[in-house]
């Protein structure tokens, strides 16, 4: 008899509450590693709640949700640096150029001097930002600033790519380009989306959460 | 370099470029400490102070023009997103503390470097107590920083930021300008500096450093928690 692999993330009964206001309630799924789980739902149905608690970003007010083997929140700190989160925000500095933002996460995850530049050079010409990449972030369209976020993202090569709206702001060249580094061939992938017609052929499993409604995994 | 040592170098290496680039916090605070000197000097209508008036005079006005500095502190964590950067990354969150506290000490001395020699033309008819003062300067700096430090990241997810930095900060920082002003107090003495007391002084300042390192570095990982 084989051993089950464990899955990349189990969730059950996950709960969270803003003050008195649930933003999750019973959510339940697993997702074995290498398969890309696609969350749908109206606005305010708590789907990049959802992500920022797998991100660890968020503290879970209920429930039971492990990580890559990691218990949540307790074991929180073992999953820092093995997952990619790419949100609403490019989380780049806009005084820095797209470049120095991307040399200070390198040091934050403790990537070597040589080994970050040759990454930073493949990650910048994969989005086809290397010739903008000294220039400020504050100065560069949020298509751009998309693109380089990109590459913060899976710079370090993340074990577990959670993804917001990974297409926003990106014209169509930008969509083809971010597909190779955050597209399905990518590993495991938790993806937040409100385009359905180009995520859902590429999803294992489908999370569909409503307001006030039980998530439905599929 | 350690992970951790390189974080630390980093951050604080951001947090500079990005000072000298954008220029945010420096240029104001020594506008407002020069700005503050001309009042005094005009308001209290005396061209030459001494003693605890001395004393007095500088620290009120370094004090004041260095919440404007801890109010930026974090602003670009906060509304960049550089908070959520450093917790998603495998490091120990008090880094960020540490580098915090060191760019504003560097930020500090260099508004002292100006704020510093203005008051001694404006005011000082002997300037032979400036260089002991420097040990007075670099201990109170420190724990301003490691206090300002800790304060602005519990302030930075308010609106009402700017209004509760001073409001929390100040009466945590009275003990430190009791101690600033009396160290300062001989050395900027009529007839030349003395040095009455002042080994204690600098002995409460250290103290002062250490509790609120201590206390910083205890609890900043819980403070950047959601």
């Amino acid at each position: 008899m084989t051993e089950q692999a464990s899955p990349a993330i189990a969730v059950a009964g996950l709960r969270r509450d803003y003050g008195d206001r649930p933003a999750l309630e019973g959510v339940g799924f697993e997702l074995a590693v290498g398969e890309s789980l696609v969350v749908l739902g109206p606005n305010g149905a708590g789907k990049t709640t959802l992500l920022r608690i797998l991100a660890t970003l968020l503290r879970p007010s209920g429930g039971e949700v492990a990580v890559l083997g990691c218990s949540l929140p307790s074991e929180a700190w073992k999953l820092r640096g093995r997952i990619g989160y790419l949100g609403h925000e490019p989380l780049l500095y806009r005084d820095l150029s797209g470049r120095e933002n991307l040399r200070f996460q390198a040091r934050l995850h403790g990537i070597e001097r040589d080994a970050a530049e040759a990454r930073i050079e493949e990650l910048l010409r994969a989005v086809g930002m290397e010739r903008r990449a000294d220039e400020r972030v504050a100065e560069l369209s949020a298509g751009m600033r998309q693109r380089l976020s990109i590459c913060r993202c899976v710079l370090h090569r993340p074990e577990l790519l959670l993804l917001d709206e990974p297409d926003s702001n990106l014209d169509v060249e930008g969509r083809e380009l971010a597909r190779a580094l955050i597209g399905p061939g990518a590993g495991t992938r938790v993806v937040v989306t409100h385009d359905p017609e180009r995520h859902l052929p590429e999803a294992d499993r489908v999370l569909r959460l409503g307001i006030r409604e039980a998530a439905v995994v599929s | 370099m350690t992970p951790s040592r390189s974080a630390f170098a980093a951050i604080l290496a951001k947090d500079l470029r990005s000072e000298l680039r954008t220029l945010q916090s420096l240029p104001a605070m020594a506008l407002f400490s020069v700005t503050t000197f001309v009042i005094f000097r005009f308001g209290l209508d005396r061209t030459s102070l001494s003693g605890s008036l001395a004393a007095g005079v500088l620290w009120a006005t370094l004090l004041f023009a260095a919440v404007l500095g801890i109010n930026r502190l974090f602003v670009a964590e906060r509304e960049e997103g550089g908070f959520d950067a450093i917790r998603l990354a495998p490091i120990d969150r008090s880094i960020l503390f540490g580098a915090k506290v060191v760019a504003l000490v560097i930020y500090l001395l260099a508004l002292e470097l100006v704020a510093v020699p203005i008051f001694a033309i404006f005011f000082l008819d002997d300037a032979a107590g400036l260089l002991p003062l420097a040990a007075v300067l670099l201990l109170t700096d420190l724990g301003l920083a490691a206090t300002g430090t800790l304060i602005s990241s519990m302030a930075v997810n308010s609106r009402a930021r700017d209004l509760l930095v001073p409001l929390v900060l100040l009466p945590l920082v009275v003990p430190l300008m009791i101690a600033a002003t009396g160290a300062t107090e001989p050395l900027l003495s009529l007839g030349g500096p003395a040095y009455d007391r002042f080994g204690t002084w600098l002995m409460v300042l250290g103290l002062y450093d250490l509790i609120f390192g201590l206390i910083g570095y205890a609890v900043f990982d819980f403070l950047l928690e959601d």
